[in-house]
């Protein structure tokens, strides 16, 4: 079955935003804003988190919310050292990390 | 029943309650035509996420004169020969296979945003609804006396597009006898990829040590200072190449002979090389400038950075070099690719008559070698300030390497393949 999960998430923004839904500002991105989000990880992790085969930077397509939550928190923290990492994970919110990883989990 | 019939089979369905939204999907999306100019990391990357975005509703053409992309970023490993050319050159067909992009090798030779047309050299016309414009840079004609002649006749070489530039340079780093002089000139920024002349003159330096010892090498450049990670540069060109590399600011070239391969300056000494990069000024590619889009100082697009939309020209959107940039905001291929994301999901907005995200934002990562196994970066995240609608870096994101390390060596090539695989694949 091939019916994408964008595919259901665009119905339900149209329809969303038909019936009047706002969204908080930054605060809870829409189905399409989470996706526009992600997009900003995808130039170092790939598409829609599908890091490529031949690279080394870590895969988030299907992470475990609860993981991608606590490593982008450690990150931020600096309970987790990295080269880039830690300044790139300054830059989101609480709930930016938390939708980016309802997303990515949901990604195969 | 394939793919798209069952998207709008499911809209149609989603849509029992809300007529109007679905209706602007059938009358305009699904039957919408967005025309990318220009293949590069911008180009292609809107061309793949306005297809992505709208689920493959949205026709996209993609104008590109090459049959290959070739990566600007990483062609400074070319010089030295720690990669070949084919390394860093990747194909378009998967845009067109995966993702049904219909791609047209042909230069575009011009447009008209009234119209929503534009016009091919070999003479077709396409039309668009949106249209993504990705031209990339060129040089500031008149800017360096004598320059255009001397590259012409394959004397000097500028390097500013990854490509035969990259094999002329090598070529001529190649043939030079040990003992030479490489000189680089650096123009006044901004330019594209702040940090590239130093990396490739630190490259340069790398590639003498190992085969042409007694041989120097001099950046000439028109600004104060080291115009990206200048610690960093600085601390890794004493480490490594005292002596050999030589650092002068103020140099401003204007004019070369390229018979002798010497460069002129507004002020300083002429100074004479055995092989001479000149990187003159650049300002937005010849096509966003013809077609009048390129309003600041006649060099760069401003653009609405909620959207990308051209301040002068309706309906056509610019991405990367070629778009009077954010403050902060360098001139890179990764930021081409985020800006093409921001710009493709308005596209899909605007064409489902939605708003755009009200929150864009963008990341970038600019790695450089300092020597073919030492990388340093820096880094940014930005956010959309939709009161001074612009973008701002986010407060306290965003920063440079403790110092050089093998590590992100490793990082700057697995960036690479996963930024082209965002961008093509």
């Amino acid at each position: 079955m091939l019916v994408s999960a964008a595919a259901l998430a665009c119905a339900a923004m149209l329809c969303g935003v038909a019936l009047g839904a706002s969204v908080a500002a930054g605060a809870q991105p829409s189905n399409s804003g989470v996706r526009s989000l992600a997009a900003t990880c995808a130039a170092c992790h790939g598409t829609d988190g599908h890091s490529v085969v031949e690279s080394t930077m870590p895969r988030l397509a299907g992470m475990p919310q609860a993981d991608f939550v606590r490593q982008m928190r450690a990150f931020r923290e600096g309970t987790r050292e990295a080269t880039v990492m830690q300044q790139i994970a300054k830059g989101y919110t609480d709930e930016q990390i938390e939708a980016l990883g309802v997303f990515f989990a949901a990604q195969r | 029943m394939n793919r798209r019939h069952l998207l709008r089979g499911l809209l149609q369905g989603a849509c029992a309650l809300t007529l109007p939204a679905c209706a602007g999907w059938r009358r305009s999306a699904a039957a919408a035509t967005v025309v990318v100019v220009g293949g590069g990391y911008g180009g292609a990357t809107a061309a793949k996420y306005v297809r992505l975005l709208s689920d493959h509703t949205i026709n996209v053409v993609l104008v590109e004169p090459n049959a290959q992309f070739v990566s600007s970023p990483l062609s400074n490993l070319v010089l030295g020969g720690e990669l070949g050319l084919s390394d860093i050159t990747r194909s378009y067909a998967d845009l067109r296979r995966r993702h049904a992009i219909r791609m047209v090798q042909e230069r575009c030779i011009g447009i008209d945003p009234h119209a929503r047309t534009i016009r091919l050299e070999r003479g077709g016309t396409l039309r668009f609804d949106r249209l993504v414009l990705a031209p990339g840079i060129e040089a500031l004609p008149g800017a360096v006396e004598g320059l255009a002649h001397a590259r012409l006749a394959g004397r000097i070489v500028s390097g500013w597009n990854a490509g035969p530039d990259t094999v002329a340079l090598r070529a001529q780093l190649a043939a030079m006898p040990d003992g030479g002089v490489f000189a680089i000139t650096v123009p006044e920024a901004p330019y594209r990829c702040p940090p590239a002349p130093y990396e490739r003159a630190s490259l340069v330096a790398d590639y003498f040590q190992a085969y042409k010892p007694r041989s120097k090498v001099l950046i000439l450049d028109a600004n104060q200072d080291v115009v990206a990670m200048d610690a960093l540069f600085k601390g890794a060109w004493q480490r490594r190449y005292h002596g050999m590399l030589e650092y002068r600011n103020h140099y401003n070239a204007v004019a070369v002979d390229a018979a002798t391969l010497t460069a002129r300056f507004d002020v300083q000494s002429d100074v004479r090389a055995d092989v001479l990069n000149v990187m003159p000024p650049v300002r937005a590619g010849a096509l966003a400038v013809d077609a009048g889009f390129a309003n600041v100082d006649a060099r760069w697009c401003a653009v609405d950075f909620l959207t990308f939309e051209s301040r002068v020209a309706q309906g056509v959107h610019i991405v990367g070099d070629a778009i009077h940039s954010a403050a902060m905001m360098p001139k890179s291929g990764h930021l081409a690719n985020a800006q093409a994301k921001v710009a493709a999901s308005a596209i899909v907005a605007a064409l489902l008559e939605q708003p755009p995200n009200p929150h864009p934002m963008l990341t970038n990562t600019c790695y450089s070698f300092v020597s073919a196994g030492e990388v340093i970066h820096s880094a940014a995240v930005y956010a959309f300030d939709d009161a001074a609608r612009t973008f701002r870096p986010v407060a306290g994101s965003g920063g440079r390497s403790a110092a050089p390390s093998s590590a992100e060596a490793e990082f700057a090539r697995a960036w690479a393949a996963n930024v082209w695989a965002d961008t093509l694949g």
